[in-house]
């Protein structure tokens, strides 16, 4: 590979032939240089790419790095000087600073015995193509040096190789090209896991030789024809780590202990938290903190870090952030994922030094100072086709690092010089020149990779084209990209939609899976009604602490989860749970943009349009107001942002396996019925083929239905892959053995989704774009053993396949191949990928053949993606933006230095808005009414709205517009005949003329759909649903229907009338006679509309009421109150004051009265104690125990008469509806003890009260009498009865004569 | 029909106060209009409302204090005095009227009696066989404007009627809902006093649900309710509307973004779905 790249930049390889051979094209077979056929792609690009990261590891010190490509160890390397050592003979002064460009040199993956001197380089190069080849170095005589049995444990290899140097010289010429070699490697290694095992050692250690070990994979191993049973797993290749002080002490100390090799990766995960813990945050040049938890460890320094656009939080709240994350941390063992919580640090080292300010000395770049631009042009034409080959792991990680390099702004003068003179000196070693070792060059490479990749640009988002554009650097290097980015920027289209923010956040409880029918038994319908309570209970409570310092789900929720989830299994409602659990998990994540995700606010956008000098101007501004965003870099690991990590975090705690497998039946099933969902493409809708308008409409939402599908699977498949992979979670990458064991294992057992089968299927049917994103959220969420699995292993070497085929070309569907592109490059980052696949080479191309009969249509064939779901899935694309935008900021700091951050007492940054517009609430109505209905309800509605404007734009376009037409015809034809016409001026008056009429569309399409809606619904829906029900669905379909038509129009209808107009213009032109087409004045839609008009019972009957009755009785309670109140001042104890009118009880009564007559606000409760306390009330009336007055004035308290009073009463009680009054309580014991005990007037009155109810029939003689004898019964003294007896003889009125005799009977 | 008009809200501080008044009260008619004369500006119902519930928490401290000092020291027949006279004996008449009755009972049949007896006998005290404890019971209870059969019916009068205005007033404004005994039919877990057919939406929150409570919302009612029944139902049905007719505490308004929204009266500010359909 160095070789190759040296030969051609020193143009001793045509540029041409070696693109041709990256672009696979016919033509360098033939070549005679032997390089090109010796040397294999799959190695040559990851040489290139980090070659490049390499040349400008010195100039690139900003922002988190790209990783992969420059292990961490390159830079103490040069500060060692050890790099003499593997030198060789070299003389090893004043070598250290350039020994990084030369590192590539003895990458075995290269035909590495090139070694390090150029002059013996170039004589190997010339003898290697003398001998086809360097068949030399691949002799199998040179692998006897490693003994295979020497190197069987990760251990006795390690000790093997950390002092061998000469065994390492041995075995490096090494060389894919030895078949028989590779077959003997295969087989010692016995499988992946070796392999993968040392190359993460590898990654740890690798100083120099084995630089390439970053992009080594299998791209090393390559076997040429060699057929090896084993599907992966490259032969690992022991390295040396000369800047390992341990492996390389320095002269003079000894080898201390054996090396505890750390796993490494390319991404070297330096999570914020975990790496310092203790450490306190080395930005102490600024009062920044760290930034938030889950980003970076961003570059301490300002410039590395971008203000965020919004969402401000105080420093305050973010260090409890930060806290909180570390705590959180502290318990990782728990946690399933590798405990990177954020995006990995760089791997370069950080220099918080010089870099925590930002220079303020940083030269401007000039075009004119750029060195070597020849060898720049060439370098970058090589890099592009190796982008737009899809030969780099991630095409949008080397877009970021170009974007790095332009953005460049730390540049050492002693460097620069430095570098300079090796330019010179060095001349001959053209691999050694620092090709990016200052500004100038690093711009113009980036500008030419930019330039040459201007597609892939043109498909990012507004904003990031506009800071690009005014980006200085570009337009000083390329005036013509920045010409391009602003047109571009100014058609493109796409813009970030306020996403509706969801307000219903529960699950609806349906009764046709919720009520009691449901359950077993009414215990666990019971329970079930508790545990859902309990889970928005912990739901809620998530919500609000979750954010605060020290609060962590296992502490504070962990019991109560348990313990609900344990009744769960008492109850047998797992699936009712697990159901109830999957919807809301949907209902709270399905949401493009999760819940307090500043980085990505809207107002970025807006930001953005204000143009780079004011945004510069502002972004300072807030930077200084606001936290600095960390650069997270264009891979971050996977995450559960929002409300997702409520439902993990839950998950994980509740740790129950019978949940866990009754929601991977849900997922599972959920997201294949998703996976099968039909999108129809505008052929299939509309046959208007070219002239399809129409069809961009249906196309519209059925882009609107993919990409909700689309989300949704995503969520569920990394939900169900967490699930799934849950119990294989490690914090760590397990030991070799470990791993071998557990792939036994779980080899032989089946995986919970058919992960290849899907995805061959999908291939086949063209379904890519559907099926690949959220099986990448599958498997991304892979434990370190799950790629190893064969299922898991093919699936990802298929998903390599149609990366490699999946070329990005301009056309229709750019932006679906630029999703896959971007989420499959994503999943080749992540930490669980394993690293030496990618550029492993003995994946079976299968693909070919499923490529060969795949059905014409499919999903794959429509544009279906758009900029807004890319960027929802893909949100690290984001990065870029922040990437310029941070970039902006930095530069137009002139101050430099101390930029001090303050702390915003603003209020909260995303309160929710307090004055939600009336349409806003309207539309939040809508959704509410279909939150709590069946859910066919909504899906009629829709169905109906979407298929009543699509028909509404087909009739507009029958009718209007084609009137319009043929009047403007007319017009045109009228114009012609007149003299002096200029018909090009003609043409566009009338087509003024017809836009103008063509706005009355609007108005017919409303009307159209006022007419038609409803009575569609109306049919559709159930006859039983209520009037209101239906007509609310009607409502809402005529609005939606009205919408869609009326938007579609108004943004079209010019366009289409312009369209027809424009053919029929040059048809009359032509002078074609224009067949006159008869009037189809079809104006449907006034036909008789289906009364479906049912007897709508609005009202309960309210029970009898008098059919005149007002319903302004006063209400019972207040009636008892006052009687009540009466009452107790009956009985005392009461001051002498309080006395009470007759009229005052007369009012009562009335009132009782009253209240009794009405029905509306009556129970049957308060009617009894009602009745009640008026007989009460009687009682103590006739008693005397009411301290009566006739009126105010009269002091007399005695002679009142209550006999009016009396009659009152009776007439009250023989006049009530219903229920009779509790008489008897008259004739209770206790009364009559009292009346015994009364006087002789109040004895009358009792009397009289009792006879005036049996004459109203109120009371029976006999029941009176049957009270009576109770008398006896009671020990009375006999002249208390005599008494009584005689008063009731002289009484005024007839006292019954049964009484008489009653009484007598029980006189003694 | 009733209320409306003033605002019933107060704040934290104001029913601070009067809560702090009603420490010293007893729970008779006397009380209360001292009670009445010193807080002019609030309704009665308002007042009533918060005393009782602040004398509630009061009994319930106190109760089992004072079970014990009544069956220890205490004769029933001669309770009546200490029971509404005696300052220091802070126990509802009905209570201490409930507590003599059993008592009452069991020495007279040995046996503890059922619920059922003791509550008809305190709701009819004719059935008391002892004459004199009869008239004392009904003494208490007619006097007690906390506890009691008669204060207990009046407050589910209160409740019913204020269901039923509720439901008139949405019958005005033609909003159909479906009550509880629709909700039951059709078996759901939880029923709320109204669920909206058609969500409506109260001062820019949609509403789906209303919930009646007759009685002022105090800090401990109000979150055992939220516990018990209103986010319950905004777990099954989304967010609601809960009208405590007697007022509230104007601080525990504060999930209305979370999707329950506090008023004390019928909400004037309805925007509907279909307009019409609604009136405002």
């Amino acid at each position: 590979m160095a070789a190759l790249l040296e030969s051609l930049l020193q143009s001793e390889v045509e540029l041409n032939r070696a693109l041709n051979w990256l672009r696979r094209r016919k033509g360098y077979e033939n070549d005679d240089h032997h390089l090109l056929l010796k040397v294999r792609k799959e190695e040559f690009v990851p040489f290139l790419l980090n070659f490049l990261r390499d040349q400008s590891s010195n100039t690139l010190t900003h922002g988190p790095s790209t990783p992969a490509k420059t292990p961490s160890s390159s830079r103490p390397l040069r500060a060692q000087g050890y790099s003499s050592e593997r030198r060789g003979n070299r003389s090893s002064t004043g070598q250290g600073s350039r020994s990084t460009s030369r590192v590539q040199l003895f990458s075995p993956v290269s035909h590495t015995s090139q070694v390090d001197n150029p002059n013996e380089l170039d004589t190997q190069l010339i003898g290697s193509q003398g001998l086809t080849g360097i068949s030399t170095f691949s002799s199998p005589s040179f692998s006897s040096g490693w003994s295979p049995a020497a190197r069987h444990t990760p251990s006795e290899r390690r000790s093997a190789q950390r002092p061998c140097l000469a065994d390492f010289m041995t075995s490096s010429p090494e060389t894919q090209s030895s078949p028989t070699l590779q077959q003997h490697r295969g087989r010692r290694r016995s499988g992946p896991f070796g392999a993968s095992a040392t190359n993460r050692q590898m990654g740890a250690r690798s100083g120099h030789l084995e630089d390439s070990g970053r992009w080594d994979g299998a791209g090393r191993k390559g076997k040429c024809g060699g057929k090896i049973s084993e599907p992966v797993s490259p032969p690992t290749q022991v390295e040396l780590n000369f800047n390992n002080l341990e492996d390389f002490p320095p002269v003079g100390k000894s080898l201390v202990s054996p090396v505890t090799t750390k796993p490494s990766r390319r991404i070297n995960p330096t999570p914020v938290s975990a790496e310092r813990p203790n450490s306190k945050p080395k930005s102490c040049f600024t009062s920044t903190p760290l930034s938030q938890p889950c980003s970076p460890p961003s570059m301490p320094e300002s410039m590395g870090t971008a203000p965020s656009a919004t969402s401000p939080l105080c420093l305050q709240e973010e260090r409890e952030l930060l806290k909180k994350e570390r705590s959180k941390l502290a318990q990782q063992t728990s946690s399933p994922l590798k405990p990177i919580p954020g995006v990995c640090t760089p791997t370069r080292p950080v220099r918080p030094g010089p870099k925590a300010t930002p220079d303020p000395q940083t030269p401007c770049p000039d075009p004119a100072k750029v060195t070597n631009a020849s060898e720049l042009n060439l370098l970058a034409e090589l890099y592009c086709a190796c982008i737009s080959e899809n030969l780099v792991p991630c095409v949008f990680l080397e877009l970021f690092f170009v974007l790095q390099l332009l953005t460049t702004r730390s540049v050492f003068a002693s460097e620069t010089e430095e570098q300079a003179h090796s330019v010179h000196v060095g001349k001959t070693d053209a691999l050694e020149r620092a090709y990016l070792g200052n500004v100038h060059n690093c711009v113009y490479f980036a500008v030419r990779v930019l330039e040459n990749h201007f597609a892939l640009l043109s498909h990012l988002d507004r904003c990031t084209l506009r800071l690009l554009a005014e980006n200085e650097r570009v337009g000083a290097f390329s005036p013509a990209l920045r010409d391009r980015l602003v047109q571009t920027q100014d058609t493109c289209r796409a813009k970030v939609l306020p996403d509706p923010t969801t307000f219903i956040h529960s699950v609806p409880f349906q009764p046709a899976t919720d009520n009691r029918t449901n359950f077993s038994s009414d215990k666990a319908f019971h329970i079930f009604k508790k545990q859902r309570d309990i889970f928005y209970e912990l739901l809620r409570e998530w919500e609000d602490y979750h954010k605060e310092p020290g609060w962590e789900f296992e502490a504070a929720l962990g019991n109560r989860v348990r313990t609900m989830v344990s009744q769960l299994t008492a109850a047998g409602n797992h699936c009712h749970f697990a159901r109830l659990f999957q919807k809301q998990l949907v209902q709270m994540c399905k949401g493009p943009r999760v819940l307090g995700s500043p980085s990505d606010a809207p107002d970025a956008d807006l930001l953005g349009m204000v143009g780079a000098d004011s945004l510069g101007r502002l972004k300072r501004l807030q930077e200084r107001l606001i936290q600095p965003q960390a650069l997270s870099g264009p891979c971050p690991p996977p995450s559960f942002p929002g409300h997702q990590e409520f439902f993990k975090d839950f998950l994980q705690t509740a740790s129950c396996c019978q949940l866990n497998q009754h929601l991977k039946d849900g997922l599972c099933q959920q997201l294949l019925q998703l996976n099968e969902v039909s999108i129809l493409g505008p052929e299939a809708t509309s046959a208007a083929g070219e002239e399809g308008a129409d069809g961009d409409m249906e196309q519209q939402d059925e882009k609107q239905r993919f990409s909700s599908v689309l989300l949704v699977a995503r969520l569920l498949a990394k939900f169900l892959g967490f699930i799934s992979f849950l119990p294989y979670q490690t914090s760590e990458a397990p030991s070799r053995e470990i791993q071998e064991a557990a792939i036994a294992l779980r080899s032989k057992c089946a995986p919970v989704l058919d992960v290849c089968g899907v995805l061959r299927s999908c291939v086949h049917r063209k379904r890519t774009v559907l099926t690949v994103p959220w099986l990448v959220e599958f498997l991304s969420m892979l434990d370190y053993t799950g790629p190893f699995l064969p299922c898991y292993r093919t699936a990802l070497g298929l998903l390599l396949q149609l990366y490699r085929r999946m070329r990005l070309s301009q056309g229709q569907f750019y932006l679906n191949q630029l999703l896959l592109v971007a989420v499959l490059g994503w999943l080749f980052q992540i930490p669980v990928f394993p690293e030496d696949l990618f550029f492993s080479v003995d994946i079976k191309d299968e693909l070919e053949e499923l490529e060969n009969h795949i059905s014409s249509q499919g999903l794959d064939c429509l544009a279906l993606v758009d900029q807004q779901l890319l960027y929802t899935c893909c949100p690290y694309l984001g990065e870029f933006r922040k990437l310029l935008a941070a970039f902006v900021s930095g530069s137009a700091s002139k101050t430099g230095g101390l930029i001090r951050k303050i702390t915003p007492t603003s209020a909260e940054p995303r309160g929710p808005p307090t004055n939600r517009s009336q349409q806003k609430l309207h539309l939040d109505l809508e959704q509410a009414f279909f939150h709590n209905q069946p859910p066919s309800l909504k899906r009629t509605v829709e169905f109906v709205a979407e298929r009543v404007g699509s028909n509404c734009v087909k009739h507009i376009k029958a009718t209007l517009v084609s009137e319009l037409v043929k009047g403007g015809e007319k017009t045109l034809r009228d114009g012609l005949g007149s003299e002096g016409v200029n018909a090009a001026k003609l043409n566009v008056s009338i087509c003024a003329q017809l836009c103008d009429a063509g706005m009355q569309a609007l108005e017919r399409a409303t009307r159209f759909c006022s007419a038609n809606a409803p009575r569609a619904v109306r049919v559709l829906l159930p006859e039983e649903t209520s009037e209101t029900v239906m007509t609310t669905a009607e409502s809402i379909t005529t609005r939606l229907a009205t919408e869609k038509a009326c938007s579609w129009l108004s943004s079209n209808i010019t366009t289409l009338i312009k369209r027809e107009w424009k053919s029929s213009f040059e048809r009359v032109m032509k002078n074609v006679p224009c067949p006159a087409n008869t009037e189809s004045a079809d104006t449907d839609g006034t036909g008789q509309s289906l009364q479906l008009l049912r007897n709508f019972s609005g009202q309960d009957a309210v029970s009898s009421c008098p059919p005149d009755c007002t319903h302004k009785a006063p209400l019972s309670s207040d009636v008892i109150i006052e009687i009540k109140e009466v009452l107790s001042i009956a009985v005392g104890p009461r001051t002498e004051e309080e006395v009470l009118m007759v009229q005052q009880i007369d009012t009562l009564l009335y009132k009782v009265g009253q209240t009794l007559r009405c029905r509306k606000f009556m129970s049957s409760v308060a009617e009894q104690m009602l009745l009640r306390c008026t007989v009460l009330l009687a009682c103590k009336l006739v008693l005397g125990e009411l301290p009566l007055m006739s009126s105010f004035e009269s002091t007399k308290r005695a002679g009142v008469d209550v006999r009016s009073l009396l009659e009152d009463f009776v007439l009250l009680w023989t006049n009530i509806p219903s229920a009779p009054a509790p008489l008897h309580l008259l004739l209770s014991e206790p009364t009559l003890t009292a009346v015994l005990h009364a006087s002789d007037m109040q004895r009358r009155n009792y009397l009289l009260l009792i006879t005036l109810l049996i004459e109203k029939g109120l009371l029976k003689e006999e029941e009176v009498g049957r009270h009576w004898i109770k008398l006896s019964e009671l020990s009375w003294p006999v002249e208390s009865i005599e008494k009584f007896q005689k008063l009731s003889l002289v009484s005024a009125s007839p006292v019954p004569s049964v009484k008489h005799s009653d009484i007598l009977q029980v006189s003694p | 029909v009733l209320l409306c008009g003033t605002t019933m809200k107060l704040c934290r501080a104001e029913y601070r106060t009067i809560a702090k008044f009603t420490d010293q009260l007893r729970p008779t008619r006397q009380c209360m209009k001292m009670l009445k004369d010193r807080f002019p500006n609030h309704s009665q119902s308002t007042l009533l409302s918060i005393f009782s519930l602040e004398y509630q928490k009061r009994m319930k401290r106190s109760l089992v204090r004072h079970h014990n000092w009544i069956i220890l020291k205490c004769y029933y027949g001669t309770l009546w005095i200490l029971c509404c006279l005696v300052p220091q004996v802070d126990l509802s008449p009905s209570l201490m009227a409930r507590l003599l009755v059993e008592r009452f009972l069991e020495e007279q049949q040995g046996s503890v009696s059922s619920k059922q007896v003791l509550n008809s006998m305190l709701r009819e005290p004719s059935l008391i066989p002892d004459m004199q404890l009869a008239k004392h019971v009904e003494q208490c209870t007619i006097n007690d404007c906390c506890y009691g059969p008669l204060v207990d019916c009046i407050k589910h009068a209160i409740g019913q009627e204020h269901e039923e205005i509720l439901r008139e007033k949405l019958r005005e404004r033609n909003l159909s809902f479906l009550d509880e005994n629709h909700l039951r039919a059709k078996g759901y877990d939880k029923t709320p006093d109204i669920i909206l057919e058609v969500p409506i939406a109260v001062e820019g929150h949609i509403v789906h649900w209303i919930e009646s409570k007759a009685s002022f919302g105090d800090e401990q009612s109000h979150r055992t309710y939220l516990n018990d029944q209103f986010w319950s139902y905004w777990n099954r049905f989304g967010p609601g509307l809960v009208i405590y007719w007697y007022g509230f505490i104007a601080e525990l308004d504060c999930q209305r973004d979370r999707g329950i929204l506090l008023k004390d009266c019928f909400p004037s500010d309805i925007i509907t779905l279909c307009h019409r359909l609604g009136e405002s």
